[in-house]
């Protein structure tokens, strides 16, 4: 129990009469690579915002990185990184701006700064960019700076939402390399997408239906169970079968 | 139909699109695809009368776009890749609005939008701000059809759209163009592609091919090798540090490879052995079109 990085346990939240998340109960655990899919509507979002902080619950338990989501989201806000694919980055500041904007929001030194800055700007090759603004970066290059500046405190846990949205094949891949690079750094991913492909890269994936997870499992356990050749084919049968309701 | 003649434009020193050739018949669904930036939007803007292109021409029935715009939007079903309907307007209000707009009724052309139309009928007093996402998108295809177009244009109908829904607004477009709309959309998800009768493939401005989705995997040209499974990275950087190996690419539940010409499959295979990875697994595939577009990306 004590592994688990997020934990959460009849997990509820509604507006008015409207259920948006219904009772929901999983734990992931340390460095896991977590897919978390649904169809839209289902309540990710909700669902996200809550573990992320950002919303009380209205009945249930959950804890994130040991916190509690009720009493101590503020603790849990400066041990989590986020990002999202609509805003990531100021596009009017340049380079190493964002940079220190976010790694001092994420309270990091001068010192720490400079240092994980440089070297962030390093391994992206990115160099000739960094007193450019961010505007001027090619798309593939802004989503793997977003991603690098979310981590950049070494988060325990980084929640990525839709990550990979438009962005041209070889980019995404590139960015699930560096998805891997930080599980094993020991960082957990929480990681939301539309593209089927990229489920199968997940450890462990969940699949959300009217606010109820519906199935969680390993891509492999999942194909299984529901005699699917892919994970395409489990995420039609499980979101259909509801739409037929 | 539709005919780009070597149409180039730029956003001060950003080269948006650099000589787009792209002719698109008549009945015909056609796919622009490619990620973003690729220069989709620019294209779709300017055939749309939305933006000027710096060189080149557009023609739109025979007509240059530019000098009859207004043929050109009485004639066009455009759908943004924003919304871009009256949030503070009823579903029926919009409706309502954008067959006035073009001299019309939804009555005397209900029969184009009725299987669409009826999802939404149930909401039609409800504010569009107030629809979830696949029922404002629903709505917006209505406000493009109502003043009975000869031409469909969608730009990113499905970004950010469940892989469910993704099928069904596909199903939905499939169905126009048997009615005989000549369909013009653009998209980032490569896998749709299969969905269109002609596609072009678009990066950084240039048109990387055109053709059918067989004809684009058709002439992928080599031999492309699945290994099954799980994700490792340690595996993909094996393969790429092999010389015999010219690309691999993590792809769902295998890695994707192709080999440099003067390499074979039984010769892989055996390297693989030496490194203790299981070939049983390895076997030939079929390209689909991100495969060839991975390929062309590389082959600049």
């Amino acid at each position: 129990m004590e592994d688990y990085v997020i934990h959460t346990e009849n997990l509820n939240k509604t507006f008015g009469n409207f259920v948006a998340v219904n009772n929901i109960s999983f734990n992931v655990g340390k460095g896991e690579i977590f897919g978390f899919l649904g169809a839209n509507g289902a309540g990710k979002t909700t669902a996200i915002k809550m573990l992320c902080g950002l919303l009380t619950p209205t009945s249930g338990k959950a804890t994130v990185a040991g916190y509690d989501v009720f009493k101590q989201s503020e603790s849990i806000k400066k041990t989590i990184g986020y990002m999202s694919q609509k805003f990531s980055l100021y596009n009017d500041l340049t380079v190493w701006e964002n940079i220190t904007l976010y790694a001092g929001i994420y309270g990091l030194s001068n010192k720490e700064i400079k240092e994980r800055g440089n070297m962030l700007i390093k391994t992206l090759e990115i160099e000739n960019f960094a007193t450019k603004l961010v505007e001027s970066l090619p798309l593939g290059f802004k989503q793997k700076l977003a991603f690098s500046v979310a981590v950049i405190h070494n988060p325990q846990i980084v929640f990525l939402d839709e990550p990979t949205g438009g962005v041209d094949p070889i980019t995404r891949r590139q960015f699930w390399e560096m998805i891997y690079q930080a599980s094993e750094r020991g960082t957990t991913v929480f990681v939301t997408t539309h593209y089927m492909d990229e489920a199968e890269y997940c450890d462990r994936v969940s699949i959300m239906v009217d606010g109820v997870i519906e199935a969680l499992d390993t891509p492999k356990m999942l194909k299984k169970q529901f005699n699917a050749a892919s994970m395409d084919e489990v995420f039609l049968h499980l979101a259909r079968n509801v739409a037929e309701k | 139909m539709i005919h780009f003649n070597n149409v180039f434009k730029n956003y001060e020193e950003v080269a948006a699109v650099q000589g787009i050739n792209i002719k698109v018949n008549s009945g015909e669904l056609f796919g622009l695809i490619g990620p973003d930036g690729a220069g989709k939007t620019t294209l779709i803007r300017i055939l749309t009368t939305l933006l000027l292109a710096d060189k080149g021409t557009v023609t739109f029935a025979g007509k240059d776009v530019v000098k009859n715009y207004l043929y050109v939007r009485n004639n066009v079903g455009y759908m943004p890749g924003t919304f871009s309907l009256y949030p503070d307007l009823t579903v029926e209000e919009n409706l309502n609005f954008f067959a006035s707009s073009f001299s019309t009724t939804i009555e005397e052309n209900y029969h184009l939008i009725e299987p669409i139309y009826v999802q939404l009928a149930p909401f039609k007093n409800r504010k569009a701000g107030a629809l979830s996402g696949g029922m404002k998108q629903k709505l917006a295809l209505c406000c493009a059809l109502i003043h009975k177009p000869e031409v469909l244009v969608l730009d990113e109908p499905t970004t950010g759209v469940d892989a469910v829904s993704r099928k069904e607004f596909w199903a939905m477009l499939k169905k126009l163009k048997e009615g005989g709309l000549t369909i013009f959309v653009s998209t980032p998800y490569m896998d749709e592609a299969e969905m269109c009768d002609r596609v072009a493939l678009i990066q950084d401005g240039i048109i990387m091919d055109t053709d059918t989705p067989q004809g684009v995997t058709a002439k992928f040209g080599q031999t492309l090798l699945a290994l099954r499974g799980k994700y490792k990275q340690a595996t993909i950087n094996l393969l790429r540090s092999l010389p015999q190996v010219k690309n691999a690419f993590p792809f769902g539940d295998s890695i994707h490879i192709t080999l440099t010409p003067t390499s074979s499959l039984t010769e892989l295979k055996k390297l693989l052995t030496t490194e203790n990875l299981d070939c049983d697994n390895l076997k030939e595939i079929d390209p689909v079109i991100e495969d060839c577009f991975m390929d062309l990306m590389t082959n600049d």
